[in-house]
């Protein structure tokens, strides 16, 4: 049995975007602090700090998950997403942000990392979903600015987009 | 916010969660998939000294298992493998219709069915789902083992008929065999906590007569469930369905008034909703 005492800090893995990092965290740290805090990948906003927002869903071992309902000790040994890991090491975007560009689907950017991590693992089916399911897949997320008409046509573009990639 | 500080606990094993909890006594709260334990810590609402984390337990099964005609369901088996079931989908699809009203994907992803069951939040929509089937929890602690029937489990908003030092090690569901079901919800969001949501499950009797359970969904301190007289299905599809359920609704449902809705328009729903989800699950169409 492990056991960390209150102000404790202990000593955990966690591989993101690919990058293997050992990290000493207290208990109580939260997924979501540690990626901005500890490792600087403040693209993971922190909204509502309690799971309704959205904005800080990331993925861990590859399944969308709140990092504000997450404790950093938990997600020892995981694989974790960030928006971050999106664009190319060259700066090139994926084809999920290209289509958030092309169909305007946002406006201020605090609610889109969230959008968009919430998109990766269903994008490819988007096309064939129907308004009802791709509204349901993307319901745990909250935009005050654009509304959602921009953003459902973004995710549903997003695979079309990735093919007109792969052609060039 | 940030929650206070813990100590933090993480057993291999279930009789160590048993004897932490016998020696920390009420300080302690398990931690299973959090995503209702997190944000009450978050928001300062709550602040135990320990958690016991039981993602560390060894050997759990991840999956909903069929055991005897019931479905069993262990405290590490989250909301999206039990909606991703294939046993689920053929033996007992009420859960799974119940599961697609539960919060977001994300929130699914890590949530746990046995730990959303011990919360008992009225305004949850899986203890009214177990108390319409009528499920039961197995309970331990140092001094043994107990079973709870789900519609004895739910005491009161949060609370549960389970002593101290006692914790939910499995949820058990008899199969659904040939009865119907369906759940109706109305909510602001997909996936927020609904004004009202029902959970029917219809039961089809001699002389093609059907009964039809409804488990409500936060209208009152813990799942109200009402049970219908036997109607036939020309009952089921006119007034008379719709008279037994606004009678029993206005008799036995507690709903509040807050700042989303009135007491009276829950109530409204409620009859709409129990109506709507009865001729579902009784495989009626809805009459328009």
């Amino acid at each position: 049995m492990m056991y960390a005492g209150p102000a404790e800090r202990v000593s955990i893995t966690l591989t993101v975007n690919g990058d293997v990092h050992e990290l000493a965290v207290e208990t109580r740290w939260l997924l979501s602090d540690v990626l901005r805090h500890q490792l600087e990948l403040t693209g993971t906003h922190v909204g509502c700090e309690h799971g309704v927002c959205g904005c800080c869903t990331v993925l861990v071992d590859g399944r969308p998950a709140r990092s504000c309902l997450i404790f950093a000790v938990q997600a020892d040994g995981a694989d974790v997403r960030t928006v971050e890991g999106l664009a190319g090491r060259d700066g090139r975007l994926h084809p999920l942000q290209t289509a958030f560009r092309r169909h305007h689907g946002l406006q201020c950017g605090f609610c889109t990392p969230g959008f968009l991590m919430a998109a990766l693992p269903i994008y490819r089916e988007a096309p064939a979903m129907t308004d009802q399911e791709l509204r349901g897949a993307l319901g745990g997320q909250l935009c005050r600015c654009t509304g959602y008409v921009g953003i459902v046509e973004a995710v549903r573009a997003a695979a079309a987009i990735e093919a007109e990639g792969d052609a060039t | 916010m940030k929650p206070a500080r813990f100590a933090y606990h993480r057993p291999r094993a279930r009789e160590e969660v048993d004897r932490l909890l016998a020696d920390l006594g009420e300080e302690a709260k398990i931690l299973a998939g959090g995503q209702s334990l997190i944000p009450i810590l978050n928001m300062r609402l709550a602040a135990p000294t320990h958690l016991i984390d039981i993602n560390g337990l060894e050997d759990e099964p991840v999956e909903p298992g069929l055991a005897d005609g019931v479905v069993t369901l262990g405290p590490l088996v989250r909301h999206a493998a039990a909606e991703g079931s294939r046993l689920v989908a053929d033996q007992l699809p009420l859960l799974a219709q119940t599961l697609a009203h539960v919060a977001h994907p994300a929130i699914r992803s890590r949530g746990t069915v046995v730990g959303s069951i011990a919360h008992a939040d009225p305004a949850a929509e899986l203890p009214a789902a177990i108390a319409a089937i009528e499920g039961e929890a197995c309970v331990r602690s140092t001094s043994g083992t107990r079973s709870i029937a789900a519609r004895d489990l739910f005491v009161s908003h949060l609370e549960t008929a389970l002593e101290p030092g006692e914790w939910i090690e499995e949820v058990r569901m008899p199969v659904q065999g040939d009865r119907g079901s369906a759940v109706e919800e109305f909510a602001r969001r997909q996936g927020d906590y609904a004004l009202c949501g029902v959970v029917a499950l219809a039961a089809r009797r001699p002389l093609s007569r059907v009964f039809v359970t409804l488990a409500y969904i936060g209208m009152g301190p813990v799942p109200l469930c009402l049970e219908l007289p036997e109607l036939s299905p020309s009952e089921l599809a006119g007034a008379p369905l719709e008279d037994a359920v606004r009678e029993l609704a206005h008799e036995r449902l507690e709903p509040e008034d807050d700042i989303h809705a009135s007491a009276r328009y829950r109530l409204w729903l409620a009859e709409r909703l129990g109506v709507r989800a009865a001729r579902r699950a009784a495989a009626l169409p809805e009459k328009r």
